[in-house]
């Protein structure tokens, strides 16, 4: 879905007096939420920066496709398998906006995919988790996705253009799955007790690896000076999650599900929900490549790109046979 | 890597759209597979009527650093915005 931590500059945010001419023009674009477009001059770290951001970003919604995908010959009702196959095709459509956003910074977007595969960039650490039952696949779409709406609206004021864009197209699409997940939970969590059961089951699971979406706590976040410095972040993770939880546990409630965690309590003087730290040890792990499902989900990926390079290929092939051909006829 | 997609440009006219307008870009093999996909990426929830792909290799682009001298509004031109001609009422609405 998106970058979770993301290495900035390495030397620290620069005053107005160390800054060069061109670094003090660039710095009052940003100030005036001028946005930076792929012709504009920019500082080398923030073009690594949004590279490595946008595409871990493109890279989640691909491998994302890979725990829903589990789901889809085993979906309970065609119109329910109907809708899972639309929003699995579009998480596709999102890694092609955000790959071409990407480009737009001047990497290739097989150079991405060949770091993915090389274990050098990462994915969001949810899409480590396995989807254990039908109901997993309606929280996947209300929590993941909602997790990711919340930080995606943020990030439709991003300071790079061609990403803006990107995350203003996506969001009304993420929108819709949010809908439908929680739609999809809603059936289950006021149907049969055992569909209740697996409803509840599914919230218990995801809840912590959700809300770990939005990246280690901003005292833990190192990287996020400069970023917000350069408004690629405009808000910070901690915001970001207290707003996921805030609009998400009356959602919890009214389907009638236990909270999945005994410390959420609404606390009247700050006007927000309290809630339990995720366990940060296991989020660390999972961004390491130790989470239930990395060795898997890059396994898939990788074999998808091998098995289908004779194809790539072909049609590669095909098409300078028939330009050629294109240039004798005229 | 050898052998990687070219980018494609796409433009799309939308259902009441005066003109064609960029909407993204894509990688495909060919001009007829860009059509598809566009079609599949940015159509399916009818944005559109007509498509265009352009290869992006072949798309030259203005320099930021040219915005002064190409686009300044040439404020001092102002036979430009002929806004205030008076025309005598007995002519009728022009």
């Amino acid at each position: 879905m998106y970058a979770q931590l993301i290495k900035t500059a390495r030397s620290g945010i620069k005053s107005r007096e160390e800054m060069s001419e061109q670094e003090r023009e660039f710095q009052d674009k940003i100030d005036n939420d001028i946005k930076i477009e792929p012709r504009d001059w920019m500082p080398d770290d923030y073009r690594r920066t949004l590279i490595r951001q946008m595409g871990q970003h493109a890279h989640s919604e691909v491998v994302g496709q890979l725990p829903e995908g589990n789901w889809i010959t085993r979906a309970p009702t065609l119109e329910r398998k109907a809708i899972l196959l639309a929003k699995v095709q579009d998480e596709a459509g999102h890694g092609l906006y955000l790959y071409s956003a990407a480009e737009t910074l001047g990497e290739s977007r097989d150079e991405l995919v060949r770091l993915l595969h090389e274990g050098r960039m990462k994915y969001s650490s949810i899409f480590n988790y396995p989807t254990l039952n039908w109901a997993d696949i309606g929280a996947v779409g209300w929590l993941v996705d909602g997790a990711a709406i919340v930080n995606q609206v943020a990030l439709q004021r991003t300071s790079y253009g061609p990403y803006s864009r990107a995350m203003i197209r996506i969001c009304k699409e993420e929108s819709f799955h949010a809908r439908q997940g929680y739609h999809a939970i809603m059936n289950m969590a006021f149907g049969t007790p055992e569909q209740k059961r697996q409803a509840q089951s599914a919230v218990d699971r995801l809840w912590f690896p959700a809300i770990m979406m939005f990246g280690p706590t901003d005292a833990d976040s190192t990287n996020s000076d400069q970023s917000m410095a350069w408004k690629i972040k405009v808000k910070s993770n901690d915001e970001l999650r207290q707003q996921f939880v805030d609009q998400t546990v009356p959602q919890i409630e009214y389907l009638g599900l236990d909270l999945p965690d005994a410390g959420i309590k609404w606390n009247e003087e700050r006007g927000h929900y309290d809630f339990s730290d995720p366990d940060w040890s296991e989020f660390f792990d999972v961004i390491k490549g130790n989470g239930p499902c990395n060795v898997d989900r890059l396994k898939d990926r990788v074999a998808a790109w091998d098995d289908g390079e004779w194809v790539r290929d072909g049609l590669m092939a095909h098409a300078q046979k028939k330009a050629a051909a294109k240039v004798a006829a005229e | 890597m050898k052998n990687e997609w070219p980018l494609w440009e796409i433009f799309i006219r939308g259902q009441h759209g005066m003109s064609h307008r960029h909407v993204g870009s894509l990688h495909a093999p060919d001009a007829e597979m860009a059509v598809k996909n566009a079609r599949d990426v940015y159509t399916r929830r009818n944005e559109g009527v007509s498509i265009w792909v352009v290869e992006a290799k072949h798309i030259s682009a203005t320099a930021p650093g040219d915005k002064g001298p190409l686009f300044e509004p040439s404020e001092s031109k102002i036979y430009r915005h002929p806004t205030f001609f008076d025309i005598p009422e007995e002519v009728g609405s022009m």
